[in-house]
């Protein structure tokens, strides 16, 4: 690999972490400045001021704001994210499982939703315009339209009530065999997929269209190639940049925004935790949760970022 | 109109097209659509191991008769009557399927722009070998071996590594020999030629042509050779095909087409239309002078302009003549101040301009003025040629309302466009006419400059040759001075009072264009000379004989 190449790369990197350490700054900020006292939630209406000030001073609420993040921030960066309020637990430790049960049902559904989804976007361009191409788009828009607990709930009717060939409700657990929890996350890995599919093959068509017109797809249209081969060997490479980018965007929103799915099947991943946390004013583990989200979210456009660099040939190979 | 073929189909005949009809729908602004008829049966033969050369302005339909013969309309384009026999099977009626099996096997394509037609994805090779892969001609290591002898035949450097390469590493001229390899690389009958030198610079252009001439007759495969150059193809062809408008002018031997046209038209092209201008004197001061100028690009880093001097005399004309990168753009940007020389001066008028167009009073700017190759993307396409013409007027002297459009009507006069062109847009105009508006758009200024940048390379022959006696018929009139850019050496003869032969940044030949054009000749300025194009058949071989040097494009 070339050195500008690495330059640019590891620009990206740089920018990225110069950015996760403003995200972290505003997560702070935002919740210093919710209305509503920490201390007083614990408590409850009917404590006394002076155990409202004993527990604000055990919990170093009186220091000034920015003592207060760089005490967070040292934590977080030795992997201690602090103690939850309300229960006392420590955050990382019950975080971690959850984040692997996030990522695994995210994970299932881009393993379906993304090849599904470029796969479809090839199948639009070889018959655009046509009839295949119009039930494909429709599909995959009437698909994206519906709310995602509208989806949710109608896969719960049909797969768990009416036909009863996967279970409602989505319980994973520590030490459960692999084809066990993959059975468990069928219905919201499907839900998921059906939310994300839509804007990923429209794009992946978009890209690909846009390369099509080009001179070099005449010379193998004129080298007697098939027209799937033409998209696939020809279009398609050139095309990577664009689909990379809202692959990314779509796996984000798995990771992030997947509370909704979560909460209809009652899978215990990071969206709930979040949800239930955020309804008890537990401000460590809202910031603990939005610092790995927004981690999430800028590394896979990081990710893509690079992979936009590395599609590109004249990057690759210069002069 | 049409001539009979000077042959009938015999078993020799490789391909036989009868009475091509070519039609596509075109859908103009505010109507409904209608099909139109870009071919009116034309039928051309061609025997095996022969070249046959389509001849004709743009629009005359000879692209899209030679890719017919694959079978292939470009961009909507359909072929609804007549037959199109090659080696003796109608590959009208061949399917789909049928026609992927011929294309790239039977016939194969080599496109005008090179440099557009290779995938920048994929390397060289696996471009090169991928058809002969694809029909099962060769196996890889057989097809890579073919294509690294073709790449030698070629004269290509390195040819056993430039095929690892990926076509953003290599030159213009180079791409257009390693397509030329790719279609020779499966061994098809036929070769379909559009337009393969076009691009390239006129002492890159001879070294491909050669190339390809020596490969067509050592591999014996037969051609349809697509260009608007009657000399080039005069070179390459046996026989030539004059088209126009879809239509066949004329079909006959090469001989017989370059020394005795039978149509008035083939005449028309064939005669050399050079324009009588007899040099002005240098007399008098220049008014504009560039001095010792260094410009570079890229902080410095790339040195594109070294030391040039040239002088400008009010009313004439300086044209800068070079190959693509020898710095003639460049130069028009360092006067202009789009690009600040790093050394040296240009003086105005007896004072030295600002470096940097920032700097520069209004007054300076009105003095220099600019026309460009691409008349289209220098226009605004949602304003009205009216408004277009109008603008240098309010913004240099305030002109406005009635005395504004008084003085564009007379604008449109003076290059020969009627009054109604003024409510019109730029996309209702042909070529030659947006040019034109260009022109008079420079002209409105009042300017006592105007750089011409390559204004005629984009346009056919003859719309070029109006143009050209425009600017000439208006430098009578209005004592504008031009500084005249250009690669084509037969403009510069109709245009020229002084010339400056520009060579990697450095100005190689400066004087009086009789000084100039008269041997004996440097290095360069005789490789540029020679490298012209001369209808004469044998005249390729004469002038790869007589070359001094190799061109930079290689």
């Amino acid at each position: 690999m070339s050195v500008p190449i690495l330059k640019l790369i590891a620009q990206r990197i740089a920018l990225g972490i110069v950015l996760l350490f403003a995200v972290s700054i505003l997560i702070f900020v935002g919740t210093q400045i919710l209305p509503g006292d920490v201390a007083q939630s614990i408590l409850g209406q009917a404590a006394t001021p002076q155990a409202l000030a004993n527990l604000r001073e055990q919990l170093g609420l009186n220091d000034p704001a920015y003592v207060r993040y760089f005490h967070w921030l040292g934590g977080v960066l030795t992997g201690n994210l602090g103690t939850a309020l309300t229960s006392g637990q420590d955050i990382a430790s019950s975080i971690w499982p959850r984040l692997k049960n996030t990522l695994f049902l995210a994970g299932c559904a881009a393993v379906v939703a993304v090849p599904l989804a470029i796969l479809l976007g090839l199948i639009a361009v070889r018959y655009r315009n046509g009839p295949v191409d119009r039930l494909i788009s429709a599909f995959a828009l009437a698909s994206t339209s519906f709310p995602e607990f509208f989806i949710g709930y109608l896969l719960v009717y049909f797969f768990a009530v009416k036909w009863q060939v996967f279970p409602a409700i989505s319980t994973v657990f520590d030490g459960m065999p692999f084809l066990q929890r993959l059975e468990a996350v069928v219905l919201p890995a499907t839900a998921l997929t059906l939310v994300v599919l839509a804007h990923m093959m429209r794009m992946t068509r978009a890209a690909i269209l846009n390369v099509m017109q080009s001179a070099y797809i005449e010379t193998a249209e004129l080298k007697g190639l098939a027209p799937l081969a033409i998209i696939r060997k020809h279009a398609f490479p050139n095309a990577i940049a664009p689909v990379v980018n809202v692959v990314m965007l779509n796996l984000a929103y798995l990771v992030v925004g997947v509370v909704v799915i979560e909460v209809i099947f009652v899978y215990p991943g990071m969206g709930q935790y979040l949800v239930d946390h955020v309804a008890k004013r537990d401000v460590p583990v809202v910031q603990a949760v939005g610092l790995i989200f927004a981690a999430v979210y800028i590394t896979l456009n990081i990710i893509a970022d690079i992979a936009a660099i590395l599609a590109n040939p004249r990057l690759r190979h210069p002069k | 109109m049409a001539k009979t073929a000077p042959q009938s189909a015999t078993p020799e005949t490789l391909l036989d097209i009868r009475n091509l009809r070519i039609e596509a729908t075109v859908y103009p602004p505010g109507e409904a659509p209608k099909a139109v008829t870009l071919v009116h049966d034309v039928s051309l033969s061609l025997k095996r191991g022969k070249v046959l050369g389509l001849i004709g302005e743009s629009g005359a339909g000879k692209s899209t008769i030679g890719l017919s013969s694959m079978a292939y309309g470009r961009g909507g384009v359909r072929i609804t009557g007549g037959e199109i026999m090659l080696n003796g099977h109608d590959i009208l009626k061949a399917g789909a399927g049928g026609i992927r099996k011929l294309r790239g096997r039977e016939v194969c394509y080599v496109a005008q722009s090179a440099a557009a037609a290779f995938n920048p994805a994929h390397k060289l090779m696996d471009q090169v070998v991928e058809a002969s892969l694809l029909h099962g001609v060769a196996t890889r290591a057989e097809a890579e071996k073919r294509a690294k002898a073709l790449f030698k035949k070629l004269s290509l450097p390195n040819p056993d590594t430039i095929g690892e390469r990926y076509p953003h590493q290599v030159s213009g001229g180079q791409l257009q020999r390693v397509m030329t390899a790719m279609a020779l690389c499966s061994e098809p009958d036929l070769i379909v030629f559009d337009e393969p030198t076009t691009a390239l610079d006129v002492t890159t252009q001879i070294d491909v042509l050669a190339a390809i001439k020596d490969a067509i007759r050592d591999t014996g495969v037969a051609a349809l050779y697509i260009t608007h150059d009657l000399a080039v193809v005069a070179q390459v062809s046996d026989e030539i095909m004059v088209l126009r408008h879809g239509r066949l002018v004329e079909w006959g031997g090469t001989r017989q087409i370059i020394k005795e046209p039978r149509q008035e038209y083939t005449n028309a092209l064939v005669s050399v239309h050079e324009i009588e201008h007899h040099e002005q004197k240098a007399e008098g001061a220049p008014f504009l002078s560039v001095k010792n100028v260094t410009a570079a690009y890229g902080g410095g880093a790339v040195k594109v302009l070294k030391n040039v001097s040239v002088d400008i005399l009010p009313g004439q004309t300086l044209a800068v003549v070079g190959e693509s990168g020898s710095g003639k753009s460049t130069l028009a940007r360092a006067i202009t101040g789009l690009l600040p020389p790093q050394e040296g001066s240009v003086t105005f008028d007896g004072r030295p301009l600002a470096n940097r167009l920032a700097d520069r009073p209004k007054e300076d700017l009105r003095q220099l003025q600019m026309i460009y190759q691409m008349a289209d993307v220098a226009m605004n396409p949602r304003q009205t040629v009216g408004t277009i013409i109008g603008r240098p007027l309010e913004f240099y002297f305030g002109i406005r309302g009635a005395e504004r459009d008084r003085r564009v009507t007379q604008l449109l006069d003076e290059i020969e466009m009627g009054k109604g062109f003024a409510d019109r847009y730029p996309a209702e105009l042909s070529g030659g006419q947006k040019q034109r508006v260009c022109i008079a758009r420079a002209l409105a200024a009042k300017p006592k400059l105007i750089i011409c940048d390559e204004v005629t390379s984009a346009l056919d022959p003859l719309v070029a040759h109006g143009i050209l006696k425009l600017l000439l018929n208006l430098q009578q009139a209005e004592k504008v001075a031009y500084l005249f850019i250009t690669h084509d050496l037969a403009t510069v003869r109709s245009i020229a009072d002084s010339i400056a032969v520009m060579y990697r940044g450095e100005v190689v030949r400066y004087g009086s264009k009789s000084k100039v054009l008269t041997p004996p000749f440097d290095a360069y300025t005789d490789l540029l000379l020679s490298s012209v194009p001369e209808m004469e058949i044998g005249w390729l071989e004469k002038a790869i004989a007589g070359r001094r040097m190799e061109s930079a494009g290689n």
